[in-house]
């Protein structure tokens, strides 16, 4: 497959004598959403961890858009254009909603380290600009000056999701973007990842709730005790038996 | 700056994938049409800062402090304890070894005195540009860790400084009788321009002797200058970054920047902010000593800053005029001193009282400091600026209900 964005290669990962990842093989096309499913423990966010540099794998490697990421530092990976959204918001809690946003911003246009102590975040005005917009489509503008750790958890997980988004990233991966939400705000997180995804952003997901997962998903896999046991579309997905069994049944 | 208005316009705004962001529409929000922005704000600081440091001779006179050598004291104090807060205020990294680089600083400049001038401006430079070396030196090893180990590192290599320079550095340093400047040194600069010093060695500025009021006018200026540097430096992108360190190291890597180089700048010109107020020290009194360089004095700049107000612009500055005017003015309050502040009662309470608060002035004026910054950090965490605020909002909440829309919060 010659499309693939990012392309896992018989990753493994052990954490002492649990194997949490066991021969994983992953290939995920530029501008479809594939989503990682599959039961409690089954090694899903260790899978995203490897792919954003936070863990290293005890072996195989992940290729990102034509080049090997396994050892190379966050940041690194980050500037090649991989953005990632954590089970629990990672915000700056201390800054206001603007800088949240801005801060990624920056990093985008100046890279892994810029000395600008003595220039003035004033004259920043096309940043801001941008920043200021996309707040207003999450429907955040409103907060922008308050401190971020004022803010409920979901529209925190907005603000993250805002934040990724500004550096236009060419690959995303969201853990559970929707946990712990209501209703409402989860189909309001819908909405705003269709329509990331009318932009052609290539996406990887991680989720429980399968309103989501069907909602999104272009291609799913399906991850128990650490080995792929299906892939495929949402619908060969929802039918295979193993998958029944090893999630849906199992956990319902 | 105008939205796009007539039907044209805003198709173009739609169709043009290019059209600038900037000139979108966006519901009111106010930081345009507000009349002061974070700009002008600034300047009215500098220029409030630099009446009130300028002014010092005159409204200190009251508190019974407006004498130089104590103004000097104050400033440089100020100097460091605002390198101080640029690390600490801004990333979090409490530093407990500052007091190295004053000292080296302050060898620095004596080492000009007797090698090259008795000019202060190298002296000055020369002092920056050592203490910059070594907080690259001792930044680079402490940075490889934060929080509590990071202070650890700090202090144990400040304390191999002062260690160092009593004994393996004896040739340096002097040891225990000082650096100080002599008749007989080469000083091959003034040697060359045939400048003869005469009288006493004390650095000069322009054949002015930097001592008593044009000594304390040198170390005002010079803490206007740092002054506004570190105003720059946290209005800055820069110190928008050191702040979102502080807030969340953790995502700042997943943002793509690398903290490292960051933490490491920061160190350093802090390094040289201590650097420069060491070499004002060796400046207004040449004589370097390494008792300047101990971990008690790290300490301080600690107390200062907190109890100023850490993260603020001029708490650290208030925090350090706070101490010094405890250590040499509280210190010397003693019993007939209390007497004839209480004169005006009738002998018995007047006895009363002067037995009540002795134990607190004189010797004692460590225990009212530390009841002073013990009540600071349990009721007001932000320090003194913190108290100020709150006032301030008191005052004013009456006046305006308009929200705050600057980037930065307020200093």
């Amino acid at each position: 497959m010659s499309n693939a964005v990012l392309h896992v290669s018989n990753v493994q990962k052990s954490f002492g004598g649990l194997r949490a990842l066991t021969d994983i093989d992953l290939e995920v096309e530029q501008g479809k959403t594939h989503a990682i499913i599959g039961p409690n423990g089954a090694g899903k966010s260790t899978l995203l961890n490897v792919c954003i540099g936070r863990l290293p794998p005890d072996s195989g490697k992940v290729i990102f858009a034509g080049q090997t990421i396994t050892g190379r530092a966050p940041y690194e990976i980050n500037q090649l254009g991989v953005a990632r959204v954590f089970q629990t918001p990672e915000i700056f809690p201390d800054l206001s909603l603007l800088q949240n946003v801005m801060v990624p911003a920056f990093a985008k246009r100046d890279g892994t380290f810029r000395m600008n102590a003595l220039s003035s975040l004033e004259k920043e005005k096309e940043l801001r600009a941008e920043a200021e917009h996309l707040l207003e489509e999450f429907g955040l503008l409103h907060l922008y000056a308050k401190q971020a750790a004022s803010l409920s958890r979901g529209d925190k997980r907005r603000l993250e999701l805002a934040m990724c988004l500004i550096q236009h990233p060419k690959l995303l991966l969201l853990d559970e973007p929707t946990a712990g939400m209501s209703r409402h705000d989860t189909n309001r997180t819908i909405d705003l990842l269709q329509r990331i995804k009318e932009r052609g952003m290539t996406k990887v997901i991680i989720e429980h709730d399968m309103h989501v997962v069907f909602s999104l998903a272009d291609r799913i896999s399906v991850l128990a005790q650490g080995k792929i046991i299906a892939e495929g579309a949402p619908d060969e997905v929802r039918g295979n038996p193993k998958v029944q069994e090893a999630y849906l049944g199992g956990a319902h | 700056m105008s939205a796009p208005t007539t039907a044209a316009e805003r198709k173009k705004a739609i169709s043009d994938p290019d059209f600038d962001v900037s000139t979108r529409q966006l519901p009111p929000r106010g930081p345009e049409t507000k009349p002061m922005t974070n700009v002008d704000k600034d300047w009215l600081a500098i220029v409030a800062f630099t009446v009130i440091v300028l002014g010092m001779p005159w409204w200190l006179q009251p508190l019974g402090a407006a004498y130089p050598d104590l103004m000097q004291k104050f400033a440089i104090y100020g100097i460091f304890a605002l390198g101080f807060n640029l690390l600490f205020g801004l990333t979090g990294y409490l530093s407990f070894g500052h007091a190295a680089f004053l000292g080296i600083g302050s060898y620095a400049a004596v080492w000009s005195f007797k090698l090259f001038t008795m000019n202060i401006i190298p002296a000055v430079l020369f002092a920056m540009l050592v203490a910059a070396v070594a907080a690259v030196f001792i930044g680079f090893i402490s940075l490889r860790r934060s929080g509590i180990y990071f202070s650890i590192l700090t202090l144990a290599l400040a304390q191999m400084c002062y260690n160092l320079a009593y004994s393996v550095l004896t040739p340096i340093t002097n040891g225990e009788t000082g650096l100080r400047v002599l008749r007989d040194d080469p000083r091959v600069l003034d040697a060359m321009t045939g400048t003869e010093r005469t009288g006493s060695l004390i650095g000069s500025l322009f054949g002015e002797k930097m001592v008593g009021y044009p000594g304390f006018y040198l170390c005002a200026v010079l803490l206007i200058i740092a002054f506004y540097i570190a105003l720059r430096i946290m209005r800055s992108p820069f110190g928008m970054m050191l702040r979102a360190i502080k807030s969340n190291q953790h995502r700042m890597i997943y943002t793509g920047f690398n903290p490292r180089p960051y933490m490491l700048t920061i160190f350093v010109v802090s390094g040289m902010y201590s650097g420069l107020a060491g070499a004002l020290l060796a400046i207004t009194d040449p004589l370097a000593g390494a008792e300047r360089m101990q971990w008690t004095a790290s300490g301080e700049v600690v107390l200062m800053t907190i109890l100023g107000g850490a993260g603020t612009i001029s708490g650290p500055i208030l925090g350090a005029g706070i101490i010094k005017y405890f250590e040499n003015i509280f210190s010397a309050l003693n019993d007939s001193a209390l007497s004839s502040a209480f004169s005006f009662l009738p002998p018995a309470p007047r006895e009363f009282l002067v037995t009540i608060v002795s134990p607190f002035v004189g010797e004692g004026w460590h225990l009212t400091l530390g009841i002073l910054f013990m009540v600071i950090v349990i009721f007001l965490p932000g320090g003194i600026m913190e108290g100020i605020r709150r006032i301030w909002k008191l005052v004013t909440r009456r006046g305006s209900s308009s929200s705050k829309t600057e980037v930065q919060p307020a200093e």
